[in-house]
């Protein structure tokens, strides 16, 4: 029911051709997800003490009244029903307020890195709209829905995120999301929807609060995680992906010295150039592939 | 001395006889037939027929259509049905192939379709019956392009309500050599299916996988996606999404040949709480009427067939009311009859012989043995014989033509001149239940519960 | 037949089809009802389309120049069908007859629930190779996946490389010709020794692949193991303390 996408690129100077490239990439997953879509892309770090926090609001908010009552804003950038912030401000403090004061804004990611934007639409629709196409940065990770819940919502698309610069798409159907939800509330973990992928990023980022590295975590998920999966994951320097045992949905590797690409389908990878003397391979089952990017 | 009879209700005769049996074995208990348990049902609904607010119309002279198309959304060529009854999936290995021909004539006769089912396709149904939908199941028993040509629908099965989750069943005592070499299984092994497809996993595969048979049918071929009642809301819509054309929806009532007990009296929904949740689902996206749902799983009378059409179904399926039509747990089956017109000939008792397979008439649901007393589920060449196609379409098709009938009556006296006008405001419910699962309030009141 | 560009040769006919131009169904119904008299189709761009030269039912050769999507060349009869490439997943599923070769590698369910004909894939095959298989034969020149020839009822597996977990699970009569490593074998899979019968049947099989060892020799039958089915999972049996 989803279509996942991820590039990475190797050389700095081929930064600039990072939205460029997936775009066609995120369009060409419609049909396994035409409902809704979410783009993770990885660029400019900004400096230290500052964060950049990703909002989504339903059409029509007001985020120019938003901007005036924050306080320690570097930067406010809206895009349809998107914005950046720049704060120096405590995110953790800042999500508290935003859910006690505005309600209907999402707080969609946190980082140095990471912008994130998911909405309801077509993946073209959605590209367009959050100008995809112009994106810079190292790595992207991006996702196609197909929803089966009536209201098809911003919240329930992917990525999902958790911690910092820490994101999770995912193709496939987990059968123990609620037991996992159950055990991860009274720690303290918080769900902001009932999506299957959201139990397997809480789990992560518990393990990862607890101290597990990624690859740490993904290996505990091997056992804990009940169902089937191909999970792409994006940290501030980095590209992962991981199958469960039985590896029944897809997923595609394409890796030149220029970029490392993954897909569900070749379809999403054949327009990439210098794909025809790419290395092409599937993943394996229960292994963890990750990519680091040059900063 | 007055012997004390205090029965248990929960270690009763049923779980004394399961205890022992289990003690007696260490093996689960496979039978034929669908649930058996009492659950909230069709029987709880009743009709708000014509009064001084709606007018009926004439019984006998104003007419009320029943025909019936299925897969508008993108064959060129959908299937176009007389009546909205028309027969379930069920296997030539399961069935005897009499049986089979016997179906495809009383189908032809009326104006439905017949199904294939874990065996594959014979060529008795594919000549008798007009019109025949061809399953393409997890085991992929028997499946070639040739027959998927022929076909006139193809049937993607997820799962049946008998056992959803769970592949087909058949003993080894039923795996004759005809069986054998049509599954490609040595002769006498017990089968056991698959329980998911060799060749894609989830609704997004799926969507490729239908994309690849309409390719291979040139896009003429309804794909029908057939669903065992469990997550009914999700399922509906995930097939809607992965391009169904017509989404067949299986409720815990229904058969089986042979699987666990276990299974069938414990995994998967009441059809009644089904259709509901699969109407609202085609509501949901705005697909009703442009993506059909059959409905199945205890459809048994024509009151039946009209409460499913109310609440929304385009069709129904049956399967088990039409093997008792044929003689399932009858006791006794015809000998000598008209071989044309099926008429006629003598009854001989079967009674010895169900018991011999621990049963009488009424109680039986060994079709798992294949030593169906009346010829109905078996393979053994000397039992087949006891139900002759001729007898056996006269009889499906006289049940699918009171059903037809019943449908009708019913639908004019609630004013509808076409079955398919027939409303889920046309109903109320009896008990509490029925108005919860069926979303239709408690007769005299205005209370769903539920909602 | 808009679209299509033709290029006919005197033995009466090459047909070229650009996947990038020509939409797949019609590349389809011709292959269907538009052959005639020809006997060569090139699918150029496919990149990844799926169902390229599904259902086909002629003894046509048909070469798909790059990479083909999910199910390419499925339900295949008497066709020829090379795929200059890599395959997505299910290819050649449900072939009855004719041939399908990969060049490259072929993704998960390869050949599954195959009636006949014979599918080589040059590179690997992934998971699940010959599921359900139903009695054609597949020759990897590479490695297979976990679980491959899950619950296969009749045919041949030879496999050049090593095999992955649970190989040969719930086999029925399809027997597996492993050279290299096999990581495990599946319920009810054991090794077998060879016999002469085997012998012969894999010389031959190896040849109608054509395919060598990275010597460019031609592999040595008596190099391979058998896997076959211990039949014991035929009949519900209490006693012998089946798991399922």
């Amino acid at each position: 029911m989803c279509g996942i996408v991820g590039l990475l690129i190797k050389k700095p100077e081929l930064q600039d051709r990072l939205g460029e490239w997936a775009t066609p990439m995120l369009i060409g997953m419609t049909e396994r997800g035409p409902d809704s879509a979410g783009i993770a892309v990885y660029g400019e770090p900004v400096a230290d003490g500052l964060r950049k926090i990703s909002l989504h609001a339903p059409a029509g908010f007001d985020w120019q009244g938003l901007q005036r009552q924050l306080a320690d804003v570097a930067g406010f950038e809206v895009r349809a029903n998107h914005a950046v912030l720049t704060t120096s401000a405590d995110p953790v403090a800042l999500r508290a307020w935003f859910k006690l004061t505005h309600p209907m804004v999402h707080v969609l990611s946190v980082g140095r890195t990471i912008d994130l934007y998911k909405d309801v639409g077509t993946p073209a629709q959605i590209a367009d709209r959050y100008g995809m196409a112009g994106f810079r940065g190292t790595h992207l990770v991006a996702h196609t829905r197909m929803a089966t819940e009536s209201a098809v919502t911003p919240e329930n698309a992917h990525p999902y995120t958790a911690g910092e610069d820490w994101c999770l798409v995912h193709n496939g159907s987990l059968s123990n999301p609620n037991s996992l939800r159950r055990q991860l509330e009274p720690l303290g973990i918080s769900f902001d929807g009932d999506c299957d992928t959201e139990a397997a990023c809480r789990y992560f980022e518990w393990r990862m609060r607890e101290g597990d590295s990624l690859e740490q975590a993904l290996n505990k998920g091997f056992d804990e995680l009940d169902g089937f999966y191909t999970f792409l994951m994006g940290t501030s320097d980095a590209l992962a992906i991981v199958r469960d045992g039985f590896a029944c949905k897809p997923a595609l590797v394409a890796e030149t010295d220029d970029w490392v690409a993954i897909a569900s389908e070749y379809r999403s990878l054949a327009h990439l150039p210098g794909v025809k003397g790419a290395t092409l391979f599937e993943p394996q089952p229960e292994r963890i592939y990750a990519w680091r990017a040059q900063q | 001395m007055k012997i004390q009879r205090e029965e248990s209700w929960g270690y009763d005769r049923r779980i004394l006889d399961y205890i022992q049996n289990a003690s007696a074995t260490g093996l689960y208990e496979i039978r034929g037939l669908g649930a058996k348990r009492q659950l909230p049902h069709f029987d709880d609904l009743i009709f708000l027929a014509g009064s001084l607010s709606r007018y009926p119309l004439e019984g006998y002279r104003e007419r009320c259509l029943t025909s019936t198309v299925l897969g508008t959304r993108f064959a060129s060529k959908p299937v176009e049905l007389a009546i909205p009854i028309t027969i379930a999936g069920m296997s030539f290995g399961s069935l005897s192939a009499n049986v089979k021909q016997a179906l495809g004539r009383a189908a032809s006769e009326v104006g439905t379709s017949t199904t294939t089912g874990d065996g594959g396709m014979t060529e008795e149904e594919r000549r008798a019956s007009k019109t025949l939908v061809y399953q393409c199941l997890p085991s992929r028993y028997g499946f070639n392009p040739d027959d998927v040509r022929r076909a006139d629908a193809i049937e993607v099965v997820i799962g049946q309500g008998a056992k959803p989750g769970g592949g087909g069943m058949l003993l080894g005592q039923k795996v004759n050599p005809r069986v054998a070499a049509m599954r490609t299984l040595p002769e006498g092994v017990d089968q056991r299916s698959a329980c998911r497809h060799p060749d894609w996993t989830g609704p997004d595969d799926l969507a490729i996988k239908i994309r690849e048979l309409r390719e291979i049918t040139d896009w003429k071929t309804p794909i029908y996606v057939k669903v065992g009642a469990t997550r009914v809301f999700n399922d509906v819509k995930l097939a809607v999404h992965a391009g169904a054309d017509v989404v067949v929806v299986d409720g815990m009532q229904g058969g089986t040949a042979a699987t666990q007990t276990v299974f069938i009296e414990n995994v998967g929904i009441p059809t009644l709480a089904a259709v509901r949740q699969a109407v609202e689902a085609l509501e949901d996206m705005n697909m009703k009427g442009k993506v059909q749902l059959i409905v199945s799983g205890g459809i048994r009378t024509g009151a039946d067939v009209a409460k499913a059409l109310a609440m929304g179904a385009d069709a129904v399926s049956i399967g088990q009311g039409v093997l008792m039509s044929l003689g399932c747990n009858s006791d006794s089956w015809v000998k000598g009859a008209d071989p044309v017109t099926g008429k006629g000939g003598e009854h001989v008792s079967a009674i010895d012989d169900y018991a011999a397979l621990g049963t009488a008439p009424g109680f039986c649901h060994h079709c798992h043995t294949g030593r169906c007393p009346v010829g109905v589920t078996t393979q053994d060449t000397v039992l087949e014989q006891r139900l002759q196609p001729p007898v056996g379409a006269s009889r499906v098709r006289n049940y699918l033509n009171t059903m037809a009938m019943e449908l009708s009556t019913i639908a004019r006296a609630c004013g509808k001149q076409n079955v398919h006008h027939l409303e889920r405001e046309d109903l109320v419910a009896l008990t509490i239940e029925a108005a919860a699962m069926a979303g239709v309030p408690l007769a005299g009141t205005s209370w769903i519960p539920g909602r | 037949m808009s679209g299509a560009a033709m290029v006919t040769s005197a033995a009466g006919g090459l047909v070229s089809f650009d996947l990038a131009t020509t939409p797949l169904r019609e590349v389809n119904q011709f292959l269907h009802t538009g052959l005639g008299q020809t006997t060569r189709v090139r699918i150029d761009n496919p990149d990844g389309a799926h169902s390229i030269a599904v259902g086909m039912d002629a003894p046509v050769q048909i070469d798909i120049a790059g990479n083909a999507g999910y199910y390419a060349a499925g339900m295949n009869k008497h066709a020829s069908v090379t795929v200059h490439g890599n395959a997505g997943p299910s290819v050649a599923e449900n072939m009855m007859s004719g041939t399908v070769r990969v060049k490259g590698f072929a993704s998960v369910a390869a050949a599954a629930s195959a009636h006949g004909g014979l599918l080589v894939v040059e590179g690997d095959a992934g998971l699940r190779c010959g599921i359900s298989l139903k009695g054609a034969d597949i020759v990897v020149g590479g490695s297979v996946g976990s679980f491959s020839m899950f619950m296969a009822q009749a045919g041949r597996l030879v496999v050049c490389g090593d095999a992955g977990d649970a190989l040969g699970d719930s086999l029925y009569e399809a027997v597996i010709y492993v050279r290299g490593e096999v990581k495990s074998l599946g319920a009810d899979a054991r090794f077998e020794p060879l016999t002469e019968a085997d012998i012969v049947a894999l010389a031959a099989l190896l040849e109608q692949a054509g395919l060598h060892d990275k010597d460019g020799k031609p592999y040595e039958p008596r190099s391979f193991k058998r896997i076959a089915s211990a039949r014991e999972l035929y009949h519900w049996n209490v006693d012998a303390n089946q798991s399922y």
